[in-house]
Formats: C-alpha cells, structure tokens, sequence
C-alpha cells in the first residue's frame, strides 16, 4: 500500500499527474461525442458496393424462415442493393416509435395496421403515394380491406404482407360426442349458444357421488345453483380473447362513426356486452374462472381447443399451422362465425395483415419501396403467403397457390376477406387506449359487477373525452400535415 | 481560492468527469427534461407543445390515475409493514445460536437473487387456482383457496404475499445491524431481570432503530415504484386494473398511449408523493430513533 500511495502521491505540477487527470476527462469527452454521432448511423455497404437496407420484422420460426426466403430471392436479384433483415423483434412498434424519434429508424418496417393512424398522424412515416404511383400499383390489385388497411386520411402508408381474416373453428370428435352433426357448424349465434350449451359438460355432486353431465342435462336448480365445475365448454367468447370489443361486428355494430364520435354504448354494444355477460350469468363467475385457469398456453398442446376442453372457437388463418403442429390427429372445420342476424350478415369478420412500411428519416426511402414493391408482385407474395400458410392480399392468386396450399379450409378465409362484412379495428390513433378501456368494461360485467349499460357508459365518457383531446390537436396540424405529405417528393 | 487550489479543483473535476458526464447526460438531463415536458403536450414523434398545467389538471379528473394511486397505496400499506416486521423476525431467529444457521441464512435471502421474470412465472403457477400448490395446500385445511390471479379481489394480496417472499434484503440489513448490538446490554438487562420480550424491545429496538428506519424509507421508495412483477404477470393491470400501479400506469401513458407529457407529470406527482412520505416518516419517527453517536 506504501508503495502505491508514493506512486499516486505526486507533485501537484508533475506532468505525468495531468496527464493521469486527462485520461479519465477524455474517456468523458468521448463518450459524450458518441451520443453526438448517434442520431444517425453511419451508411453500411456490402463488400461488393451494394447499399445496405435496414428492414426490421417481427416473425420467429418458419413465419421468419418464408420471408427470409423472400429477401434472399430479391438480394440475388440485386446489384445495387442488400435488403439486411433483423429479426423476431418484440414490441416493434415501440422500437420503431424511438429508433424514429432519434433520427435512425430501419429503412423497411414490419408493422401492423393499427400503428398506421397514430404514426402517420405523428408524422413518423413516409406517404407511399408518389412510388406507388409511379409504379402503377392500384387498389384494384387487392382484396380492399387489406388497401384500406394501409391508407389513412386518403394517404397510402404501407402495402401489405401477409393477411388474415377470422372463422369459427369447431372441433368434430366433440360435436359427434353431443350427438351434434360434426359438418354442421352453428348457423347463426343463438344456433351456436344452443350448440355450445349441448357441448358443455359439468362436473357435479349427485349422491355423494361426482358426475359428468351435459349443461342442458342438469336439473333447473343445479343449473341456478351452479355448484358444479366445468370441464368442457362449447364455446367461450373470451377465449382467446384478443378481440373482444370487435364481437360487437357480430351485432351489427361498430366502434365508432368514422368521423368523430365513439359509439361505445350503442345499442348494437348493449346487446354484445349483455350477451357477454349472460355467459356469466348463465355458467358462474367463478365456474368460469376455474375453468380459464385450466388453460395452458396459446401456442401449446395445452391450449384449450387442442386439449378437448373447448369444442369452438374464433381464431385466423394462422390456427391451421398451430393445429398441424400439436394435435395433427384432430378432426376439425372452419366456417364464417355466424352473426347474430345471419340474413342481414352472412359473412362477418374481423381481418388484419402485416404491413411494411417506411418510416420517416429511412436513409433509401425509394430503395426501400423497390422491395416492397418487389414483395407485392405475385409471385414472390405466393412464396411468402404460402411459407406462412396464410392468403394472399392480392386479388390475382394462381391455381398453383391454391392446389398448394395445405390449409383445407383457405378458401374460406379468402371469401371471408373478400365480404362486405369484413371488419376492422377502427382507425384511430387511440386505439390502444379504446381496446385497454372496453377489456376492463368487459373484466366488470363478465364478474357481473356492472350492468352493460354502466360499463359502457364509462367506456363512452372516457374515450370521447380522449378523441375530442386528440382531435383538437389534430386539427391544429391537419391543414399543414396534409400539405406535407400531398408535397412529399422522394426525389 | 490560491492558484494550487483552483488547479487542484480542475484536476479532480477531470478525476471524476466520466461520473460527470455520465450524471449530466443520463440523470440531471433527463429530470430537466421531463420536467419541461411535464408541461407540454409531448407524444415523442413530433415536438413539445406547451400546454401549461394541463396534464396536472388532467390527472385529478381521470379515474384511472386514481384508482392507480390507489392500488398502489394499498399495497404499500400491507406490503410495507408485514414486510419490515417479517423480515426482522426472521432476522431475530436466524441470529439465534442454531444449527446450520448459515445454511437457513442463505435459504432466507435466496428469493432475493431470483431474476424477477423467473419468480414471477413460478409464482403464476403457485398461485394458479385449479393446480396452484398454495390453494392445494389450503385444502389440507378444507379451505377452498380463491382464484388468486383472475379474481380481482385476490389479485393485490397475492402481489403482497410475493413481496413478503422477497424480504431477504431486508432481512440482511437487520442481521448486520442486530449483531453489532453490544453483548453487554443484554447481559446488563439480563442483570436486572429483563426477560426475552423486555430484552428485544428495549434493548435490540432501540439499538437497531436507524436501521428500521433506513429499510422503512427504503421501503415507502421501492413499494410506491412497485412495477416488474406486476407487469410481467398481469401486462395491461390485471382484471378491472386491480393491480394497475401508478408506475405501470405511468409506463402505459408514456410507450403505449404515446402521452409523454401526461407521464412525466405523473412522475413528478409520484416524486412530491414519496418526498412528502419520507418527511412525515422522518418527523414522525425522529423522537424514536437512537443513534449511538448522540
């Protein structure tokens, strides 16, 4: 120790101790230098010269595997550029929403339609108008919901990857143990409650004794005590329960009006909610509960349509992949969910797709449209739909495509995107705050601690009040934002 | 200041520049920051508008804010004692002369270094209703346990049972101060007759007082920021947003709602919230605290 302090304790003017001192206040200085440079990064070239293009995507597993193939296709196809794609990115919008805001954002995203109205609002993205123009893309080539999807405001933000739309998929082995037709599924929402009520099956106490037995076999008051546990059940609209406040499309609802106002507790809500709730009213609040906390995970034998425990239930295009991978063996259908009014909306869906984008600040904007104009010619969209085993977005699909794809029920799902009952999440930039608020409305009725009139009431109040919030900003900004984006050169 | 004072000064501010810099950039910046955002309306993606006091005022008409501070104030005031009085038992016990003392030492303070993501999971299926072990071990006792994790009203006990499970650092603290309490005190009591009770009030109370103190303040900070363990189990706040902490709600304004300058003012309300916290536990434990300088 003696020796290390003569070694530090130095004259206050010896040059090797300014020279000690400097090292640390450089090491400060270049730190503080590197977060100079990192507003944007420096441009990256392959070795043989090629630009290099920052795409970012979400998908793991074979859903990465087919889009992989895709860009290796383009890059073969290239000289001038390199599509370099970062993988299996959680929460991509809010890596996205920071990357942009810090000046270096990917010059491709893989994002979802729901960003598109708060980022394009935000000024985030980049107005595709002018390439796709240029390139003569039309509406006319897709299915229109999946083009509607990407504009906002009469702006095209992003054109599509891979979509999806939802059907009723019902379990077969469970339908012939009800004694139910197994090709037959429900044909309209009250043939499916009877349907569901059938394929319910409670565990109770008679004699001492614990006994299985069908719903609708119960005694009147064993059915209004609900001292029983459920083992199967029909159907349960909280199962998976990702789209809750959408059920109201069923009942010929909407969210909002498209301009202004939230029409959280319209009638068409009433009646969604009150159904809702009667799935409560009618099995038990904490039947019910019991029976979710038996469920395993989503993408696992244990889910609960794979296990038996779950006879129908509401899912997209993509459940044929889960299903393939862990129960192969079950019999099983898909079919458009039936409305509550059949007649009037024989095809009601809810349908989304992957999007890819182009964020604002991307350093090759026109580089980047190339490869998204690239994905969305025909054939290399059939590559990559058929790798995910999901539809293509476009409306010119080959026989090759259909012969080939192993979903037996694709069709379906495209016919159901192709319905005028087609629906989608609404366009508002307060989405996520509007799903948030309904999915708590929902917690409240289903634990039968409000009436659907009380808990819609609360929805409305909050989210118009938000609207209204994020409106007025909005129209500060419109006249000028529109201005930008119609002046918007790539050029 | 002399010559070879002011050289002095400038050579050990370059010593500790890359604290500094690293403090100015990454801790004085940011408070600044948000302070000015506070009063902006601010979504990160496009610039700052001043809007005054608005988020302020915002904040005492929207229920979520409060039904947030609510839960969270809940917690603390179960989580908090149940967890200083816990951990001081347990700290007592294992000061004992017992066997194998070491081994129950390093048992109790194990939870503690369990990555919070891992003991979240495993808690989700202790607490799981139909196979949770806790609810099996209530059927011994023919107790028909609840559903803890989907039952709105289960939901905060059972946060607060996982925070006493994690009470080993706490637990160390006390163990340090408790063996430097002086042997001679106890034998002094034991002199004039004091029993067990008399001794650990009167003796090891006092003697650790500021210790009790330290883990209490440290305690009202780290409960009212309560956060991992609650978002990694119940994401958006858990049914009807029973377990929805300001800090989770917070989070929510700011990375999902994009309302950054709503959550910069909520933390600057937390921040008044937890400073007026520790002075009324500071005043009001003042007259109780030994320190054996004084």
């Amino acid at each position: 120790m003696a020796f290390l302090r003569s070694r530090i304790h130095f004259h206050a003017s010896s040059p090797r101790r300014h020279l000690f001192a400097t090292l640390p206040a450089l090491l400060a200085g270049l730190c503080l230098l590197s977060f100079c440079g990192c507003g944007r990064s420096i441009e990256e070239k392959t070795a043989d010269g090629r630009i290099v293009l920052q795409y970012w995507e979400k998908w793991t597993g074979f859903e990465d595997d087919a889009m992989q193939a895709v860009v290796d296709d383009y890059n073969r196809s290239q000289k001038r550029v390199f599509v370099k794609k970062l993988t299996g990115l959680g929460e991509v919008e809010r890596k996205l929403m920071l990357a942009t805001a810090g000046g270096d954002p990917p010059d491709i995203a893989g994002i979802w339609p729901s960003t598109i109205p708060s980022f394009s609002e935000k000024g985030a993205l980049t107005p595709l108008d002018k390439f796709i123009k240029e390139a003569g893309i039309h509406r006319g080539d897709y299915i229109p919901v999946f083009w509607d999807l990407c504009s906002h405001h009469g702006f095209q933000w992003a054109l599509p990857s891979t979509p999806t739309s939802l059907a009723l998929h019902w379990n077969k082995k469970l339908f012939r143990e009800a004694g139910l037709d197994p090709n037959r599924p429900p044909q309209s929402l009250d043939d499916l409650e009877k349907m569901s009520e059938r394929l319910t099956i409670v565990e109770i106490k008679r004699g001492g004794k614990l006994v299985r037995v069908r719903y609708p076999d119960l005694t009147t008051d064993e059915q209004k005590a609900k001292d029983f546990k459920l083992v199967q059940v029909g159907h349960d609209p909280q199962q998976p329960g990702w789209w809750m406040p959408m059920w109201v499309f069923w009942f010929g609802g909407n969210l909002w009006d498209g301009q202004r106002h939230i029409t959280a507790n319209s009638p068409e809500f009433i009646q969604t909610f009150q159904w809702l709730r009667e799935q409560s009213e009618k099995y038990g609040v904490d039947n019910r509960r019991g029976f979710g906390a038996s469920f395993g995970n989503f993408q696992s034998p244990q889910n609960p349509f794979f296990s038996d425990q779950i006879a129908m239930t509401l899912q997209g295009v993509w459940m044929y992949n889960f299903i393939d991978k862990y129960t192969p063996q079950m019999e099983w259908g898909a079919a458009p969910f039936p409305a509550k009014d059949p007649r009037a909306h024989p095809l009601v869906t809810i349908v989304d797709t992957d999007v890819l984008a182009i964020p604002k600040g991307a350093h090759h904007p026109r580089e980047a449209f190339e490869f998204i104009r690239y994905v969305n010619q025909q054939g290399p969209m059939e590559k990559l739909c058929l790798g995910q085993r999901k539809f293509s977005p476009l409306l010119k699909v080959s026989d090759e495509f259909m012969k080939s794809h192993p979903n037996p029920y694709i069709k379906t799902f495209i016919e159901l995107a192709k319905s005028p009952d087609a629906q989608y999440a609404p366009r508002l930039s307060i989405w996520g705050e509007y799903n948030d608020e309904m999915n708590v409305a929902i917690d409240r009725i289903m634990a039968l601690s409000a009436t659907p009139q009380q808990a819609l009431d609360a929805v409305q109040g909050r989210l118009q009040w938000k609207l209204d919030r994020v409106l007025k900003r909005w129209d500060a900004v419109k006249d000028d934002r529109l201005k930008e984006w119609s002046d918007y050169d790539p050029r | 200041m002399t010559q070879g004072e002011k050289r002095k000064l400038w050579v050990g501010l370059a010593f500790i520049s890359p604290w500094l810099a690293g403090f100015l950039v990454f801790t004085v910046f940011p408070v600044c920051a948000s302070m000015f955002f506070s009063f902006c309306d601010y979504d990160v993606l496009t610039k700052p508008v001043w809007v005054g006091t608005l988020n302020y005022r915002d904040m005492f008409t929207d229920s979520v804010f409060w039904k947030s501070l609510y839960n969270t104030l809940y917690y603390t005031m179960f989580s908090l004692p149940l967890g200083l009085v816990i951990a001081l038992i347990i700290a007592v016990l294992l000061n004992q002369k017992l066997h194998g003392r070491s081994l129950f030492r390093a048992v109790y303070f194990l939870p503690s270094l369990i990555p919070v993501v891992a003991s979240a999971m495993v808690w989700l299926w202790l607490l799981n209703g139909n196979f949770g072990i806790l609810n099996h071990m209530l059927e011994w006792f023919h107790i028909k346990g609840p559903q803890w994790i989907t039952d709105e009203k289960w939901t905060k006990p059972s946060l607060i049972l996982m925070s006493i499970w994690g009470c080993g650092n706490t637990m160390v603290i006390y163990l340090a101060a408790l063996q430097d309490v002086p042997r001679a005190l106890y034998e002094s009591a034991e002199i004039d007759g004091a029993g067990a009770w008399v001794k650990f009030y009167h003796v090891t109370v006092p003697m650790i007082s500021p210790v009790i103190y330290f883990n209490l303040i440290m305690g009202i900070i780290g409960s009212l920021q309560v956060f991992a363990q609650a978002y990694i189990m119940f994401g958006g706040g858990g049914p009807n947003r029973s377990v929805l902490f300001y800090v989770m709600y917070l989070y929510q304004c700011a990375f999902d709602y994009h309302q950054m300058g709503y959550a910069s003012a909520m933390a600057w309300i937390l921040f008044l919230i937890i400073l007026f916290l520790t002075w009324v536990a500071t005043r009001s434990t003042r007259q109780l605290i030994h320190y054996g300088g004084e």
